[in-house]
């Protein structure tokens, strides 16, 4: 099996917390993979160890193939591997379109983006394109920093499409977002998947998730636990378990003691689709 | 669909207000008229000896000038990156004592023969740069100015205890110019203004080129700016190695001017604190900023040590004049004015937009726009 991105058995601890423990993940190409969980569950720091931001303390991870364990995340990047963050991060004395520049420079070698004046038409037409396809086209010449948080997400998805990446990871893109926006982001994340675009998406939204996504995996405790489809993921009890807080024993018994009751209108709450 | 309703809720951001009122861009009126205000200061710069031509005057102009080209370098370095670096005396320090040592050990006479050695220096301060930078740029903001102030000292050190190379604390002394009365001042003062033609073709050529967009990229978000393929440690480097050349040629203008140099003077903090002092009053990361800054600041400095002749009278004056930037300037000048011009340029834009009667054609516009918009909040608040 050759996915596009492969994690394969990472772990990583800050001092005594462990926080991925031999995890394992791929992402295919051309799917909208979803990766849920909860707070502190390690998927950020997954994030940060597939991106090149943190350096696993075990595994490896490999892009189109490409062995990434070690590289810094300029070199992701220029393999094809774009992410947002989950706190948008704009650069925010820059004009919008500045912004969307910044990334322009992937396909150079080093020296070439130093010689090289200014971005060309071309890349700006560019550069217009992609603002005006996320909705921020009227903006190009306001200070990133005036943007309100949303626009900030799409901005930051934006300019990440300006180095026509492979594969983007999104970290909450529907996190602090208004519905009318998320369904934007949603919409233009769609768009974007129908060309070609493989994403990664980590979102505590499960609506967002369960509609947008073709598979899903749930990380709990620095562990992937589940992964499937999204009606897999939303009838198995160890996600139910895993949101909210049950250990496997206590599982054993619940269900025993369940089980003749089953037909009650509260104790069948765990089996019901997870609409967080 | 909804679309009024659902727009209006997604301009909900406080700060989205801001980008709602007509923000006009720089017109061609604009664009002309700076373009003649750098004329106007160019030609100013060159005739002002000629017009002056008072030595009391000229020496002020000559620092001025020298002064002005080392804060522009200083900020194509320090004001694109945000990297503050008080440790550009370094590169002041070894440009001089490459021309002084060059001039001794070629037996230099003196005359115009001892400028070509200038972009020598020049590179010779770009050369320490690497390590310099190579070591000091893997730490951040408040640990790189602590590094720059260690890695000052250490230079000092080495001028004064490299007694084989540098003389020591006796000093070099470089040969002579033949020139006499106003032609000294003078020529040192285009001398300087060479240097400071190319430390600003430098500092607008970063600004404005791709290159200088990473550098401004990683001012504001250095790790977000490598994850955009920003090869950060690369970019800052070569950064850091461009704005030495510059105060390398500064030192080396500088120390054939005085005539001998000391370690002491050299390579002193006050020229550290006096760039970065001057880029911040002018206008931190601007191309005019910093040349402001230092035609105001080192002119007064000039001027006090002239007038009083006490060395620590215009310190005083310069940390005043420093709290009171800081406190009601705090970007500095240039972004300031420009801010309140272009604030000003808004207000009159809105005042004529209200003047004019409701056009019917802005209600269809919208309509339209909605339309094409296809998610209703693909115009995603302000407009």
């Amino acid at each position: 099996m050759s996915a596009l991105l492969e994690v394969d058995s990472v772990s990583r601890a800050f001092g005594g917390l462990v926080a991925l423990r031999d995890c394992s993940l791929g992402v295919q190409e051309g799917e909208v993979a979803g990766l849920i969980g909860p707070n502190g569950s390690g998927k950020t720091t997954l994030f940060n160890v597939i991106t090149g931001y943190l350096r696993p303390d075990s595994g490896t991870v490999r892009v189109r193939g490409v062995d990434v364990t070690r590289a810094t995340p300029a070199r992701v990047f220029s393999l094809g591997l774009g992410r947002t963050f989950q706190l948008a991060r704009v650069f925010s004395r820059l004009s919008v379109m500045e912004n969307m520049l910044v990334a322009t420079q992937r396909h150079e070698g080093w020296l070439r983006s130093v010689v090289k004046g200014q971005s060309s038409p071309a890349e700006r037409a560019r550069a217009k394109e992609i603002l005006e396809f996320v909705g921020l086209g009227h903006l190009g010449h306001l200070p990133a920093g005036n943007l309100s948080f949303g626009q900030r997400k799409l901005l930051e998805l934006a300019y990440v499409l300006v180095a026509d990446p492979v594969i983007i990871l999104l970290d909450e893109p529907a996190g602090g977002v208004n519905p009318t926006l998320i369904n934007l982001i949603a919409d233009r994340i769609r768009a974007l998947n129908e060309r070609g675009k493989t994403f990664l998406v980590v979102e505590h939204n499960m609506e967002f998730v369960m509609s947008l996504c073709h598979s899903v995996t749930v990380m709990h405790q620095g562990t992937p636990i589940v992964s499937g489809t999204p009606d897999v993921i939303r009838n198995d009890p160890r996600v139910i378990d895993a949101y909210l807080g049950g250990s496997d024993d206590e599982d054993d018994e619940d269900d025993e003691d369940d089980e003749p009751g089953g037909s009650r209108e509260g104790g069948s709450w765990r089996h019901r689709p997870l609409t967080m | 669909m909804t679309d009024g309703l659902l727009d209006a809720s997604t301009t909900a951001g406080p700060d989205t207000r801001k980008g709602s009122s007509p923000r006009v861009p720089l017109g061609a009126m604009t664009r002309r008229a700076k373009a003649a205000a750098w004329i106007l200061i160019a030609i100013a710069l060159v005739a002002f000896p000629l017009v002056f031509s008072t030595p009391a005057v000229t020496s002020i102009a000559f620092f001025s000038v020298l002064f002005m080209a080392a804060a522009t370098a200083w900020n194509s370095f320090s004001g694109y990156s945000g990297y503050i670096s008080i440790g550009h005396a370094v590169f002041f320090g070894s440009g001089a004592y490459t021309i002084a040592l060059i001039a001794l050990h070629l037996h230099l006479a003196g005359g115009y023969g001892v400028f070509w050695y200038v972009p020598v220096a020049g590179g010779v301060a770009m050369v320490i740069a690497v390590p310099f930078g190579l070591i000091a740029l893997r730490t951040r903001r408040h640990t790189f100015v602590v590094i720059t102030i260690a890695a000052f000292f250490i230079f000092q050190l080495l001028a004064y205890n490299l007694s084989s190379l540098t003389l020591g604390s006796r000093g070099v002394t470089l040969p002579t110019p033949p020139w006499t009365g106003m032609g000294f001042n003078q020529r040192f003062y285009y001398a300087a203004l060479c240097v400071l033609v190319v430390a600003l073709l430098l500092s607008a050529g970063i600004r404005r080129s791709r290159f200088g967009l990473q550098l401004l990229a990683l001012r504001d978000d250095e790790d977000r700016a490598a994850g955009l393929g920003v090869k950060t440690t690369r970019v800052k480097l070569i950064a850091f190695v461009v704005s030495a050349f510059s105060v390398g040629m500064a030192g080396a203008v500088w120390a054939y001017f005085l005539g001998d140099i000391h370690p002491q003077f050299a390579f002193t903090a006050l020229f550290d604190l006096s760039v970065a002092i001057m880029a911040f009053l002018g206008g931190f990361g601007t191309i005019s900023g910093p040349l402001l800054g230092a035609a105001l600041l080192e002119s007064l400095q000039q001027y006090f040590t002239i007038q009083y002749s006490s060395g620590s009278l215009y310190l005083i004056a310069y940390g005043v004049l420093f709290l009171v930037v800081i406190v009601l300037l705090p970007r500095g000048v240039i972004p300031t004015v420009a801010d309140s011009y272009q604030r000003w340029r808004e207000r009159r834009a809105q005042a004529m937009v209200n003047a004019l009667p409701p056009a019917p054609s802005t209600g269809a516009l919208a309509a339209s726009e909605a339309h094409h918009a296809r998610p209703p909040s693909a115009r995603a608040g302000g407009r």
